[in-house]
C-alpha cells in the first residue's frame, strides 16, 4: 500500500540525444557540446560503460562469496556516471556518495582502492588528492555542502577548477543539498549539483521526495538546471559540459537531474522484489544505457565482432584484476586505529594506545 | 511466559499501542513497505495503513520537527530514526524544540512523542554508523532517555514512553534485536527512571545499560562459578537516572565498575562515578573504574572494531583488578 506514485513527473522536458532504440536525434542546443565525439570516442564510452558494469557484477559476486561485506551496485546508471565523469578535467574535484563507482573509474581509481572500503577494512579507499575525488559519503546529502565550499575555495584562488557533487533523489529531501544550493547561488560558486534520480531511495519511490521534477527546484534558488535522460551517455556529456563551461567562465552553479534507474538492489543486502513492480523494472530495462549505445554503434557499422570481442576481453581482464586485488587486500594494522584521530596525537590518546597494545598482547599466548 | 526476541517485543508493543490509542502513529524513513531498516515495524503498514505508519522523505530534521508539531496538537508520534547517527541531523529539533517547548510555552503544550533509534557498534558499519551518542541526549533537561537491555524491558519501557507526556528518546541497540527473553503477556508498563538489579551480588557492583548490561550479566554468571559475587545494576533509564538504586548497591558491595559502550571522556560512566562519589563515597574500598570504548572514531575492520569496543574480557579484567586492589583474594 502506498500513497505515492513511483514517478515524480512525466518524461516531458527531458534532454535526449540518443533514443532508447539507439536512434540519434538532433538537438540544436545540445548537439554542439558533443560535436567532437567521434567514432573512437563513442567506442571508448561504450567500453567504459561495459567495464564498469563488469566491475559491478564482479563486486556483487565477491560480496555473495563473502569476500566483500557490502556493495552498492550502479547497474543501470552507467551512462549517468561515465557521461559526466569522462567530461571532468583532472583538476576538477568530485564529492560523491557511495554508488559512484563509475565516476571513480573515470577518475582513474585503483581497483583495489575501490574495494577496500567494501571489504570492511578502512573508511577511505584512496587518497582523495591522487584522483581528486573524496571517498564515499554515506550520510545522505552532506557532500553537496563540501563541494560548494571547495568551489568557493577555487573561486578564491582564482583557478577555473570546478567541484561536482553527486547525490541521489532521496538526498534532495535533506536540508544540506538545499542549503548548498542557497550558498552556491549567493556566491556564484563554480559547483555542479549532479542528481542521479534513479527513482528509488532504498524502498521509497521518488514520488515521496518530489512531486514536481527535481530539476525544477533549482531555478527557485537562482540556479539554472537541466533534466537529462540519464541513460543517454551523449545527453549527459552535453549537459555536464554546459555546466562545466558555465562554472569555469565564472557564471556560477548548475543543477543537473539525470533521470535514470537503479536496476539492482539498493545494496547487496537489499531485496527490491519486495517493493519494486516487475513491470516498472521491465520498462526501464528497455531503456538500458548500454544496449542503447550498442544499437547506435550498430547503426553506424561500428559494432564489429572484433570490437565487441576486444571490449569483452578488456572487461574480463579488469574483472580478474578486481577479484585478484580484492582477495589480496589485508586489513590494516590494528594500531592504526589511533593514527588519524588528530593531526598530532594527544598524550591522552597515546595512553589509550598503550593500553590497547597491552590488550592485543593478551591474545598472543593463545587466549 | 513466552520467550520472544527484543525485535518482536518492540513490534508487538507498537502494534498494541497503535490498537489501544488512535492518537498513536509511526513516522520515519522506510518504516512502511520496507518495514524499517531493522524490521521493527514489520506488518504494521498493512494493519494500520499509511496515515498511521507514515513513510517520510529522507529528512530527519523534517520528520522529527513534524512529529513535534503533531504532538503539540495532541497526537502521539513514535518516530523511528534509522540509527542514532542520523539523529544528529535532527539535533536542533530534538534539543531546542522537543525538549524546550513545554517549558518555554509556559507548560501549556506538552510534546508527547517518542524517538526510537538504535545505537551501537559491532556490525562493521564504520565511524559514522556505529556511534553511541545517548549521552548527548541524557545531558538535556526536558528529554527522557531510556535504554532497555531485555525484551521484557523493551516492551515495558516502550509502552511507558508512548504513554508519557514528555519527549522520550528510546534507545535500542543493533546487537540486541535478535536476543531473546521472557516477556509477560498483556499490558506491562515499566516505570521510567527506575533501574533494575539484573543480577544480585555482594562483592562488586557493575553498572551498565543496553548491550553493556547483557554483557555484565553474562560476565557476572561466569564469575559466580569462581565464587565472585557480582551485582549488576541495569540503569534502563539514563534520564531520569535512578541514583538511589546505584548508590544502594555500591553501599552494599563497596566496589563499583561502570561498563558503557560510549566513549570514556564525559560518558555515562562519568556521571555514574560522580553519583557514587556523592552518594556512597564512605562505603567505597577503591575508586570507581570505567570500561568504555577506545576514544577513536570507530574503525571499520572487524578485529579493530572488536578491540575498540568494550567486551566481557575487558570487564572481567577490571573486576579482577578491582578485587585485587581491595584485598578480596586474600
Ligand atoms: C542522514 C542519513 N539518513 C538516512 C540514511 C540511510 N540511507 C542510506 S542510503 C539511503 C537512500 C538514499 O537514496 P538516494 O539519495 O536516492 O540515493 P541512491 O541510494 O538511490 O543512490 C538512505 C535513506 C543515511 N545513510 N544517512
Ligand atoms: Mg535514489
Amino acid at each position: 500500500m502506498s500513497t505515492h506514485d513511483s514517478s515524480s513527473a512525466d518524461d516531458g522536458g527531458l534532454v535526449q540525444l540518443l533514443l532508447p532504440d539507439g536512434e540519434r536525434i538532433a538537438d540544436a542546443g545540445y548537439d554542439k557540446w558533443v560535436a567532437d565525439v567521434d567514432d573512437d570516442q563513442l567506442k571508448s564510452l561504450y567500453e567504459d560503460m561495459v567495464v564498469v558494469r563488469r566491475i559491478d557484477t564482479e563486486a556483487t559476486a565477491l560480496q555473495r562469496q563473502g569476500e566483500l561485506g557490502l556493495w552498492p551496485p550502479l547497474i543501470g546508471q552507467e551512462a549517468a556516471q561515465i557521461g559526466s565523469g569522462r567530461t571532468l578535467r583532472q583538476d576538477d574535484f568530485v564529492f560523491a556518495s557511495y554508488r559512484e563507482n563509475g565516476v571513480a573509474y573515470c577518475r582513474g581509481v585503483e581497483y583495489t582502492d575501490l574495494l577496500r572500503v567494501w571489504r570492511g577494512h578502512t573508511h577511505s579507499g584512496w587518497n582523495p588528492y591522487d584522483i581528486n575525488m573524496a571517498p564515499s559519503q554515506v550520510i545522505i546529502g552532506s557532500q553537496t555542502l563540501h563541494a560548494t565550499g571547495y568551489a568557493l575555495g577555487c573561486q578564491q584562488d582564482g583557478v577555473d577548477t570546478v567541484a561536482i557533487s553527486y547525490f541521489g533523489d532521496g538526498a534532495t529531501s535533506q536540508g544540506d543539498p538545499n542549503e548548498a544550493m542557497v550558498f552556491a547561488a549567493s556566491f556564484q560558486a563554480p559547483v555542479i549539483f549532479f542528481c542521479q534520480n534513479n527513482q528509488w531511495a532504498i524502498s521509497e519511490p521518488v514520488g515521496l521526495q518530489a512531486r514536481a521534477p527535481i530539476a525544477s527546484r533549482a531555478p527557485g534558488f537562482g540556479i539554472p538546471s537541466m533534466r537529462v535522460d540519464g541513460n543517454d551517455v551523449l545527453a549527459v556529456m552535453a549537459a555536464t559540459r554546459i555546466a562545466l563551461d558555465r562554472a569555469r567562465s565564472g557564471n556560477g552553479p548548475t543543477y543537473i537531474e539525470a533521470v535514470t534507474y537503479r536496476m539492482g538492489p539498493h545494496t547487496t543486502s537489499d531485496d527490491p522484489s519486495r517493493y519494486v513492480d516487475v513491470l516498472e523494472r521491465e520498462g526501464w530495462q528497455a531503456k538500458d544505457p548500454i544496449s542503447r549505445l550498442e544499437a547506435y554503434l550498430q547503426s553506424r557499422g561500428l559494432l564489429t565482432d572484433e570490437f565487441t570481442g576486444r571490449v569483452n576481453a578488456t572487461a574480463d581482464d579488469v574483472a580478474a584484476k578486481v577479484r585478484e586485488g580484492c582477495l589480496g587486500l589485508e586489513p590494516p594494522e590494528p594500531l592504526s586505529v589511533f593514527d588519524h584521530v588528530y593531526s598530532e596525537p594527544t598524550s591522552w590518546l597515546e595512553r589509550q594506545k598503550d593500553e590497547y597494545v597491552q590488550y592485543l598482547q593478551t591474545f598472543e599466548g593463545g587466549q | 511466559m513466552p520467550v520472544i526476541t527484543y525485535r518482536q517485543a518492540l513490534n508487538d508493543t507498537l502494534r498494541a499501542e497503535l490498537t489501544r490509542d488512535e492518537n498513536v502513529f509511526l513516522i520515519g524513513e522506510e518504516i512502511g513497505q520496507f518495514e524499517g531498516s531493522y524490521k521493527i515495524t514489520a506488518g504494521l503498514l498493512d494493519e494500520f495503513g499509511p496515515t498511521r505508519v507514515r513513510d517520510t522523505p529522507i529528512a530527519e530534521e523534517g520528520f522529527v520537527g513534524a512529529a513535534i508539531g503533531a504532538a503539540m496538537m495532541g497526537l502521539r508520534p513514535v518516530a523511528e530514526i534509522m540509527t542514532i547517527n542520523f539523529s544528529l541531523i535532527a539535533m536542533d529539533q530534538i534539543v531546542n524544540h522537543a525538549a524546550k517547548i513545554y517549558g518555554m510555552f509556559g507548560g501549556q503544550t506538552p510534546v508527547p512523542m517518542v524517538i526510537r533509534t538504535p545505537g551501537g557498534g559491532g556490525q562493521q558499519l564504520g565511524a559514522t554508523h556505529s556511534q553511541n551518542l545517548e549521552v548527548w541526549y541524557a545531558h538535556v533537561p526536558g528529554l527522557k532517555v531510556v535504554a532497555p537491555s531485555t525484551p521484557a524491558d523493551a516492551k515495558g519501557l516502550l509502552t511507558a514512553a508512548i504513554r508519557d507526556d514528555d519527549p522520550v528518546i528510546f534507545l535500542e541497540n543493533l546487537s540486541l534485536y535478535n536476543t531473546k527473553g521472557e516477556v509477560p503477556d498483556g499490558e506491562q508498563v515499566t516505570e521510567i527512571g527506575k533501574a533494575a538489579i539484573a543480577k544480585e551480588g555482594t562483592d562488586i557492583t557493575v553498572i551498565a545499560y543496553s548491550r553493556a548490561s547483557v554483557i555484565a550479566v553474562e560476565t557476572a554468571r561466569k564469575l559466580e562459578e569462581e565464587g565472585i559475587s557480582v551485582e549488576v545494576v541495569d540503569l534502563r533509564s539514563l534520564r531520569p537516572l535512578d541514583r538511589q538504586t546505584v548508590c544502594e548497591s555500591v553501599r552494599k558491595t563497596s566496589r563499583a565498575v561502570v561498563l558503557e559502550d560510549d566513549w570514556l571522556s564525559y560518558g555515562v560512566g562519568a556521571e555514574i562515578s560522580a553519583t557514587v562519589m556523592e552518594g556512597a563515597f564512605d562505603y567505597l574500598d577503591a575508586p570507581v573504574r570505567r570500561v568504555a570504548a577506545a576514544e577513536v572514531p570507530l574503525p571499520y575492520a572487524k578485529p579493530m572494531e572488536t578491540a575498540a569496543l568494550p567486551d566481557a574480557q575487558d570487564l572481567t579484567k577490571v573486576i579482577r583488578e578491582q578485587l585485587e586492589a581491595t584485598s578480596f583474594f586474600r
